[in-house]
């Protein structure tokens, strides 16, 4: 009898998608609990991040000021937004340890998003995707 | 002893040689202090641009060195004449033009000095103006009223009041009104001519909201402020103590209800504002200094220091409530200028009568009114003619989208900030 190997479209995109999936983890969140989100993710071997200056409401909304006797609504506060390109085994870890690192218990603590990256180019080498990492 | 010249020292002989001693420490006293005002354009710069947008601190810039350049020429060719020529109908000086007979007999330089002095004063109440129109003015505009003001609106009042300094009689002092540094001569009339100009102009876009409500348009800089309110209050120990002219202890008294009436002022101010906003302002209180100043400006020389410290108070309390009236108004006026020049200068001109050394009366109060009322309908009126004026012909406001995209941009095309990205 011939030897037949049976796959699907599914199953060679599942055997692809397995080998070289990567996510980018952007955590927004409080500004003066960067430090401590950086010395976190050093803990466990994280070696490149970006961070921008961004601002930003959930659904804490904002709050009122009084200048020279006009009140006036601050409807954005400043957050930091950082983000990190890990493997997608380390998606979890990471999460865990932005959590235990950042989170004060009050509101405006922030959020997390998991995005996938499709491909990973390191400028100076010109190594691509997990090599890049 | 053998051998020293033979000198014929006489009383006479000694007399001359102290007199031109005092002279000559007259012209150094007058000249430090006239530099101590020139540093307050400086100051006024700082307030207004820390009190206004970034997106408008090149335009602010700009007005500032033009009212003292602008000022400075037009004073010297037109203003000083009027503001201190010689006046037969005690309205206007006729004479004095392009500074022309500056030198007296015997090579007296003293007019040189004096128009030095009244050079700063004139450029003070030409700048106050450049803060309530602030972040929507046509530059062009602008230029127009600095020069006329410095010119004609400001020395014809001037004339009323300080004439006879110089060459000139004034109907005002004449009739003995109290004004020793200017609370009305340089700061109401100033304060009146920015209320006139904030009227013609309107609002920023977004001042007020379509229910009436008053918006706040922060000041980018807050320390620029502050170091602007400190520069002033150094620039004003020569604006009062210098308007003496004369090098001798007088002005010590000066400098001291000067200091309290500012500090009274600061102190009023901010406690106004604690009570009204919850929290002490930063804004009004640096505004209430300067209340303070003005306030104390026409009476430093003939109040007690503790009368400064009540005069202080008063104007502390009264730029506040000014500020929240007129912004009720609908009045746009970005850095309260009309509340600490207009406002404080009247209470101030007021208070020198109420508070006056010598004592006080039904016809030292009257007089004072009569001048304060002369400077209002002066002032706001001529420059609410010239305003309209200018709006008429070759336009005052800037456009709507010119306004949004900054008036640095529209009518400099330059960034004050270059390396940074504002949001505004």
């Amino acid at each position: 009898m011939p030897f037949v190997i049976f796959t699907t479209r599914n199953d060679v995109n599942q055997l692809y998608q397995k080998e070289r999936r990567m996510k980018k983890i952007e955590a927004i969140i409080k500004p003066f609990k960067l430090d401590d989100l950086k010395e976190g993710l050093g803990e466990l071997g994280i070696t490149g991040m970006t961070i921008s200056e961004v601002k930003g409401f959930g659904r804490q909304k904002g709050h009122t000021e009084i200048y020279r006797g006009a009140e006036y609504v601050v409807d954005f506060i400043p957050k930091v937004k950082v983000e990190t390109v890990v493997k997608e085994d380390m998606v979890d870890i990471v999460i865990e340890k932005i959590l235990s690192s950042v989170k004060t218990g009050n509101i405006g603590d922030g959020k997390i998003f998991v995005i996938p990256v499709e491909k990973i180019c390191r400028i100076r080498t010109g190594e691509t995707d997990n090599d890049a990492i | 002893m053998a051998g020293d010249e033979v000198v014929n020292i006489t009383i006479g002989s000694n007399k001359e040689a102290i007199d031109l001693l005092q002279t000559n420490l007259n012209y150094v006293w007058t000249l430090v202090a006239a530099c101590l005002v020139f540093f307050m354009q400086a100051g006024f710069a700082m307030v207004e641009s820390g009190f206004t947008r970034a997106k408008s601190a090149v335009n602010i810039m700009m007005k500032n060195l033009m009212d003292f350049s602008m000022g400075s020429i037009a004073f010297w060719a037109i203003g000083f004449g009027i503001m201190f020529g010689t006046s037969s109908t005690g309205w206007f000086g006729t004479d004095g033009f392009f500074l022309s007979g500056w030198e007296g007999p015997d090579g007296d330089q003293w007019v040189l000095a004096f128009w030095m002095f009244q050079c700063v004063f004139a450029a003070t109440a030409a700048t106050i103006v450049s803060g309530a129109v602030a972040e929507r003015t046509k530059f062009t505009g602008y230029l127009i009223y600095s020069v006329v003001l410095c010119a004609f609106i400001y020395p014809i009042f001037g004339s009323w009041a300080w004439g006879s300094l110089l060459n000139g009689n004034g109907w005002l002092e004449g009739m003995g009104f109290i004004d020793f540094a200017g609370s009305t001569v340089v700061h109401s009339i100033g304060g009146w001519a920015a209320l006139a100009g904030a009227i013609v102009l309107g609002p920023r876009i977004g001042k007020y909201g379509k229910n009436g409500e008053v918006r706040a348009i922060p000041g980018h800089n807050i320390p620029m402020a502050a170091i602007g309110v400190f520069i002033l209050w150094l620039g004003w120990f020569g604006f009062n103590p210098g308007s003496t002219t004369t090098g001798d202890s007088s002005i010590a008294m000066i400098f001291v209800t000067t200091n309290l009436s500012a500090a009274a002022g600061s102190i009023f101010a901010m406690f106004t504002s604690w009570i009204m906003f919850k929290k002490p302002d930063i804004g009004m209180s640096l505004n209430g200094a300067l209340a303070g100043l003005v306030g104390i400006t026409a009476g430093c020389a003939n109040v007690s220091p503790g009368s400064a410290i009540i005069i202080g108070a008063i104007s502390g309390v009264l730029v506040v409530l000014s500020v929240v009236t007129i912004d009720k108004m609908h009045i746009d006026d970005p850095v309260g200028a009309v509340s600490v020049h207009g406002v404080c200068g009247a209470w101030g001109t007021l208070a020198a009568g109420l508070f006056n050394m010598g004592g006080t009366n039904a016809k030292i109060i009257t007089t004072q009114l009569i001048g304060i009322g002369a400077a209002f309908a002066w002032s706001f009126g001529v420059a609410f003619l010239l305003f309209k004026v200018i709006d008429m012909t070759i336009g005052l406001r800037i456009s709507k989208e010119d306004e949004m995209i900054g008036v640095d941009i529209t009518e400099h095309g330059a960034h004050a900030y270059n390396d940074f990205q504002t949001l505004n």
